[in-house]
């Protein structure tokens, strides 16, 4: 762990990630018409809490309360059989549901795009909103399917074998994103 | 390599706990109007029922369709069991049509436990003999910790026909683990022997227990296996061991009532006590559904089962479970 720690390179700190949401939040309001019939819904955990400061963020700004909720994928992953079951994250949707809305679906770092697939699919499973959008506060590349985000914090380039972590104050106590480079023992 | 659920004994409280915790998350896929989810998509589950059981069947299939797997229902009338065929060449049948999971119900207990060391896929058992049932045990636990927001410190008495249950023996080795308390109530015939070296108090006065509970489950008297005078007649039973409307009156203002079904109403459960709000008796056949797709997820949801036992037989044990 100390030893990864030392080859970790912070990319975004604490303000730069508070700039970033701060844009994403003028953003969806900006083209979703001052956020009318959004729903914000993050994947567990960091994307649900990201979508949370959006929500406070947009209130910010225009006073408009946007319902904000969690979509857990773990039975929707395509790699379950590559791992032994995992736990699953907690699924929070709003009283409005998200017939008829725009969902902003919220993740930390766009990698493959497959959590945003299986996303998708369990969103088919609890409605069927009129248009789905994806903020991310990372996109690192390296897509594996045809998927790509409407909000984006930071495009942030990476090898492959890097990792990219995100620290939130809610969850980890402080706020940052590191990028992991793998030793070469 | 563990991927069997055949004791309640052999879950670990963070096994347990996990679990809990997963049936939580898919309470609430229950409570929406697409209840089914992807995850066990292409995995048999096959029902091996020797034994007659609407609830724990039904609660089983229900469970693995709502993950998508293949249920094959296999019941011993009408099957080639009533023509001599041994248990052990049904689980090869079954094994040769490629099983990832094997929930079985049986008259003698320890079969699951046998037929763990002849399948590759997962052995669930949903009762065996007079011996456990642990997924009922873990529906009990999941649902007074809804009921009561805790399990750690719940004082649990457990009344009736102790020595045929095997939920009872179940439910305190899972409760045990998970700290709670068990008093186990019972006229001293209706008690196994050795119960004193189960994790648990014992006591033959339900009225003095009562007070003291947070949670009073019910145990069936088995009516069926009643041919040795356990007791000089159920009247005189239902009025020392049955839960009445005076007896209700004494259990403290949020205190629940479970009962594992079927009901013997007015025997050891009175019908107005069975059917108050602050009986769980429905709830926990929704909430065993629950808790079975947790089981079968943690067993068959990844590349390894997340929770229960290692195979009793280590040349099983090399082969890859539920892969086929």
């Amino acid at each position: 762990m100390s030893d990864a720690r030392n080859q970790a390179r912070a990319v975004l700190e604490g303000p730069d990630i508070h700039r970033a949401l701060t844009r994403i939040a003028h953003e969806i309001l900006e083209r979703t018409k001052g956020a009318e019939s959004v729903v914000l819904l993050g994947i567990p955990t960091r994307g649900a809490t990201l979508a949370r400061r959006l929500a406070e963020r947009i209130a910010q700004f225009e006073g408009v309360k946007v319902p904000v909720g969690a979509i857990d994928i773990t039975m929707y992953r395509d790699d379950l059989r590559l791992r032994p079951a995992r736990p699953l994250g907690r699924t929070e949707l709003p009283a409005e549901g998200v017939d008829g809305r725009t969902v902003v679906l919220v993740d930390d770092v766009l990698f493959s795009g497959r959590t945003v697939r299986a996303a998708l699919d369990a969103l088919n499973d609890v409605g069927r909103p009129r248009a789905v959008q994806l903020a991310t506060l990372v996109d690192r590349g390296h897509r594996e399917l045809p998927i790509r985000a409407d909000y984006v914090g930071k495009n942030l380039p990476t090898a492959k074998a890097e990792k990219v972590k995100v620290y939130l104050q809610e969850t980890d106590g402080r706020d940052a994103v590191l990028l992991i480079k793998e030793d070469a023992r | 390599m563990k991927r069997h659920l055949i004791s309640a004994g052999d879950l670990s409280r963070d096994d347990a706990l996990l679990i809990l915790d997963t049936a939580e998350e898919l309470a609430r896929v229950s409570e929406r109007s697409i209840k089914k989810l992807p995850t066990l998509r292409g995995r048999t589950v096959v029902n091996l029922f020797f034994e007659d059981s609407t609830r724990t069947r039904i609660s089983f299939e229900a469970a693995a369709k709502r993950l998508s797997a293949d249920v094959i229902n296999f019941s011993a009338k009408g099957s080639s069991v009533s023509k001599g065929e041994s248990l052990k060449d049904t689980a090869l049948t079954l094994e040769a049509m490629g099983a990832d999971a094997v929930v079985i119900r049986h008259a003698a207990s320890g079969a699951p436990h046998r037929l763990a060391t002849w399948v590759r896929g997962s052995v669930v058992n949903a009762g065996d003999g007079t011996h456990e049932h642990p997924t009922q045990a873990l529906l009990d636990a999941f649902s007074m910790r809804r009921r009561l927001g805790r399990l750690e410190g719940l004082k649990v008495a457990i009344v009736g026909d102790v020595l045929h249950s095997r939920v009872a023996r179940s439910n305190v080795l899972l409760l045990g683990t998970l700290g709670a308390e068990v008093t186990l109530v019972a006229p001293p015939t209706l008690l196994p022997v050795a119960v004193e070296t189960w994790p648990c108090q014992v006591s033959y006065d339900l009225d003095a227990v009562l007070p003291k509970s947070d949670v009073v489950m019910m145990l069936r008297v088995q009516l069926e296996r009643m041919n040795a005078a356990y007791f000089p007649s159920a009247r005189e039973y239902s009025r020392r061991y049955g839960l009445d409307r005076a007896r209700f009156g004494r259990l403290h203002d949020d205190a629940i009532v479970m009962h594992p079904g079927p009901m013997n109403r007015g025997m050891e459960i009175s019908a107005e006590v069975a059917d108050s709000p602050r009986s769980t008796i429905t709830e926990q056949v929704a909430n065993g559904v629950t808790v079975r797709m947790a089981v079968l997820y943690l067993l068959l949801g990844g590349s390894e089962p997340a929770i229960g036992t290692s195979a009793a037989d280590p040349a099983v044990q090399t082969v890859p479970g539920g892969e086929l």
